[in-house]
């Protein structure tokens, strides 16, 4: 029996979607997709050539490429030096390399005061 | 008001981007006892996107918004078309309607801090006071803004900076790396291009700078040893 770690689906940088996907395993889209990506549980990967337009929620997201629209994650969000989000983000963790684009509001659940 | 204009990259600049400077700031300092006391601020921050600066304003309770509009202002589509893209000095100038359109929209009255840093030195002529005036209205107010502006003594290359609040008044400053673009040329010559690079627009005296924020308040200017000029604003 594989003890492997299942690879995630992954959307090629030909494809294109229109509309909402929802899943309960992890997704890698380095294409296009317009509308809405619900993985909960689970965690969404855009790629260096992926272009999203779409409201996310999911367990933790890393953006490489370009994503327009709101984050919902429950565990972590990760912007790669190459990101370019504009959106808001609202999640438990946040990682931001040096170089990353974000225009939007960042609200961490749970941040206390010190 | 341009007084001089920067001329293009230098070799030394990849050298000059791995450095991290610290420089005591008196002007975050007073920002710092405001945010230090209170709850629940709206902040405003439009410099080069900083995991430390919205690590630091969550950290205290507060809400941050992270808009880099020096980058955004140079979306080649905001250039007017004919003869109104250029200035008298050749110049491009911007769509002021457009970039105000597509950035900096937000409610009036919804922010109790901006942090400008070194925008309006680096900004396109034709956005300055727009912004200003944008900046104006979402502020709260009694709301803050801080802004840094070059002495006439830091010269026309003083690199761009993103800024990183480490301490209470302190931060830390990285040089904004230029971008390299690598192509062959008519002849079949490599040439290296220097892209995107952001270079000093103007010097603003005193004057210049009361005048730009004569809509607000008050206004407490800062004098630091490394040629910059703290301006803390109060709507």
């Amino acid at each position: 029996m594989s003890t492997a770690a299942v690879a995630p689906a992954q959307i090629g940088k030909s494809v294109v979607i229109k509309g909402e996907l929802s899943g309960c395993e992890d997704l890698y889209v380095d294409g296009q997709v317009e509308g809405s990506i619900a993985l909960t549980g689970n965690s969404l990967t855009v790629g260096p050539n992926g272009q999203v337009k779409a409201s996310i929620d999911a367990k933790g997201v890393i953006v490489q490429g370009k994503l327009e629209g709101n984050i919902q994650a429950s565990e972590r969000v990760e912007l790669r030096k190459s990101a370019v989000v504009t959106g808001d983000i609202s999640t438990h963790r946040i990682l931001i390399e040096e170089g990353a684009f974000l225009k939007g509001k960042v609200d961490i659940q749970g941040a206390q005061a010190k | 008001m341009k007084l001089f204009r920067g001329s293009s990259g230098t070799e030394a600049i990849p050298a000059q981007s791995q450095q991290k400077l610290t420089r005591r700031s008196s002007g975050l300092a007073e920002l710092s006892r405001m945010w230090e006391s209170a709850q629940g601020l709206c902040v405003l921050d439009l410099g080069a996107t900083s995991a430390k600066n919205i690590r630091h304003f969550t950290e205290h309770g507060h809400k941050i918004y992270s808009e880099d509009l020096l980058t955004a202002s140079t979306d080649p589509l905001l250039v007017l078309k004919g003869e109104e893209g250029k200035d008298e000095q050749g110049n491009a100038v911007l769509d002021s309607r457009k970039f105000l359109a597509e950035n900096l929209v937000y409610p009036a009255a919804h922010f109790d801090v901006v942090l400008c840093w070194n925008l309006p030195d680096y900004l396109n002529e034709s956005l300055v006071k727009p912004v200003v005036g944008r900046l104006w209205s979402v502020l709260k107010p009694g709301g803050m803004l801080l802004a840094f502006f070059h002495t006439r003594d830091a010269g026309p290359d003083s690199p761009c900076h993103r800024f990183h609040i480490v301490g209470p008044d302190t931060l830390e400053m990285r040089i904004i790396e230029l971008r390299r673009e690598v192509r062959r040329g008519p002849t079949g010559a490599i040439h290296t291009a220097i892209s995107d690079g952001f270079q000093l627009q103007r010097v603003f005296n005193n004057r210049h700078i009361e005048n730009l924020f004569r809509d607000f308040a008050s206004i407490k200017f800062f004098l630091a040893r490394d040629n910059i000029r703290e301006v803390l604003v109060v709507r």
